[in-house]
């Protein structure tokens, strides 16, 4: 692929403790494509994403969307972290969906969806009610505007949540495990969503431990392990054939769930 | 198996018999009665007096003077409490230290110390002006023209009751669910959005109860002012029995008010734990 890069991640580091989370990690996510992060847990794949969205700091290396520094400017000379103001702004401009989906709890469904419409992006009411409404028909939930958070299903809320991210029109969505805390049954009901969009053309890096997915949806799959990128590329070149034993040796306990498809057939 | 299963029905069972509660009961109303009748027969409770005092004049200004200062005590108090627990939470050492050494002192030394020592702040500054720090001084006043009895009860009372709002409202911050927190910032709202918008409308939940409590104790806390000749209730009361020397009739009307408005204040403080109670559970 071409052109600048929505988002470009080079040589990222960052440490708990004694702990190196991500250890010199490279990525480039292009326009309208969908990456999918596997690995085994404490492999740094949530950390990435979660950097890339600043809400973890980062040690050293650097990350650009559009080209644009994340998190630091230059002056005179000297990198300095941004502002409050602006690294919230540049949050803004990218859509983030929790494991534990985070819809805010006092607010009604609908709310949860118009307010960063509102407060960060300076739409009107009424504008950002509209959108709101478009949005959750697409997931499928138009019915439960008025409901409040607590009343709906993981499944329904983890859609909601997907709802309130697009609303802003992210440049990317990041996906951080977003169905390991939903019960089975419900798990295909999101993963179909994020397939959806997925078609719509949205760029995308998708967290997941549904390997049967990571790969339908994937245009590139990641491997990560021990806060690398221990392999990269094509769908069937990472899940037909491994390269590294590592890798060979995850995917093999997944074996039986690889092949086939929970959602639907892909058309694509 | 002799009786088939359906006979036996709980629904037609009778109370247990509990012997000591009956005791008890019987106890309770002995002593109930003991005291009606004290309270009756004794003639020093002198009734009739405390029935006309109760609505005095002087008695409802001092009520008021009371109800003000909790009410400035209170606003002041919880402003300064956020922005001490704000500083306590900061990520900046020197601020969270130097909040938690305000709150330390604040709250350990007794309101009843802190107003007498407001109030003779004359004598440790003799002015207080305002100018450069170890500069040149722009305009300066004598502290005694400054530091009233009203000026030393409202700092003396906003001071500590800030101490303790301060760890309330920390309390509450932290009892809020770090993933809102994630998620309000990924939304794009800055550190101050999330704050008003997410966070603080969640503390509420827990905010709310123990604040009802502080204004309930700071209502009666405001009776330690008389001691400074500020003209609240319990200083209107003493004004009075100090001339006529009723000094059990005007007690009682000074309990009778402090009553009242803990009960109003005790109904409103339900009402506001059911509404800031939405979204949870």
């Amino acid at each position: 692929m071409s052109g600048t890069p929505v988002l470009r991640v080079r040589g990222v580091r960052k440490r708990f403790g004694d702990h190196q989370a991500l250890d010199g990690v490279d990525l480039d996510v292009h326009e309208g494509e969908v990456v999918t992060v596997i690995g085994p847990s404490g492999s740094g794949k949530s950390t990435l994403v979660r950097c890339v969205h600043q809400l973890e700091s980062i040690d050293g290396g650097a990350m650009y969307l559009d080209g644009e520094l994340l998190g630091y400017e230059l002056q005179r000379g000297h990198l300095r972290p941004l502002p409050d103001r602006r690294v919230a702004a540049q949050r803004g401009r990218m859509g983030m969906v929790f494991q534990q989906f985070n819809l805010f709890a006092h607010w009604s469904v609908l709310r949860n969806v118009v307010e960063a419409q509102v407060a960060v992006h300076g739409r009107s009411p009424a504008e950002a009610r509209e959108e709101a409404l478009r949005l959750l028909e697409r997931v499928g939930l138009a019915g439960k505007a008025d409901a409040h958070p607590r009343m709906l299903s993981g499944g329904q809320q983890q859609r909601v949540a997907i709802a309130r991210a697009l609303a802003t029109n992210p440049r990317i969505m990041l996906f951080d495990e977003p169905t390991s805390a939903l019960d089975p049954e419900l798990v295909d009901e999101v993963l179909s969503v994020v397939l959806d969009l997925a078609r719509g053309g949205m760029t995308m890096i998708i967290v997941t431990h549904e390997m049967s997915f990571a790969r339908e949806v994937a245009d590139r799959c990641v491997f990560m392990e021990e806060g690398r990128v221990a392999a990269t590329g094509t769908p069937e070149e990472i899940f037909d054939d491994p390269a590294s034993p590592r890798l060979r040796a995850f995917l093999s306990r997944f074996s039986g769930q690889a092949g086939k498809t929970p959602v639907e057939e892909s058309t694509s | 198996m002799s009786a088939p299963p359906h006979v036996v029905d709980v629904a037609s069972a009778r109370p247990r018999v509990r012997p000591l509660r009956w005791a008890a009961g019987a106890l309770l109303l002995v002593l109930a009665a003991q005291f009606a009748w004290f309270l009756l027969t004794n003639p020093r409770f002198e009734w009739p007096v405390a029935g006309r005092y109760l609505f005095d004049p002087n008695i409802l200004r001092g009520l008021g003077m009371s109800l003000l200062l909790t009410v400035i005590g209170m606003v002041l108090g919880s402003a300064l409490g956020v922005l001490l627990a704000a500083g306590r939470l900061s990520g900046f050492a020197p601020m969270a230290w130097a909040c938690g050494v305000y709150i330390a002192v604040f709250r350990g030394v007794p309101p009843l110390v802190q107003l007498i020592f407001w109030f003779n702040l004359g004598y440790l500054l003799p002015r207080v002006s305002l100018g450069v720090p170890f500069g040149p001084t722009f305009v300066s006043w004598p502290t005694n023209s400054v530091i009233s009895s009203l000026t030393a009860a409202v700092i003396g009372l906003t001071l500590h009751e800030a101490a303790y709002m301060a760890e309330i409202v920390r309390a509450g911050i932290l009892a809020v669910d770090g993933g809102q927190r994630d998620a309000a910032r990924a939304m794009g709202f800055t550190a101050g959005q999330s704050f008003v918008k997410v966070v603080l409308p969640q503390a509420m939940r827990v905010i709310v109860p123990p604040t009802g409590s502080q204004f309930i104790s700071l209502l009666k806390g405001t009776s330690l002012v008389s001691v400074i000749a500020m003209a609240d209730l319990l200083y209107a009361v003493q004004v009075i029995y100090n001339r006529t020397y009723e000094i059990v009739p005007l007690l009682i009307v000074a309990c009778a008010w402090y009553l009242a408005v803990v009960t109003v204040l005790s109904l409103g403080q339900r009402r506001l734990e059911r509404h800031f109670g939405r979204g949870q559970r």
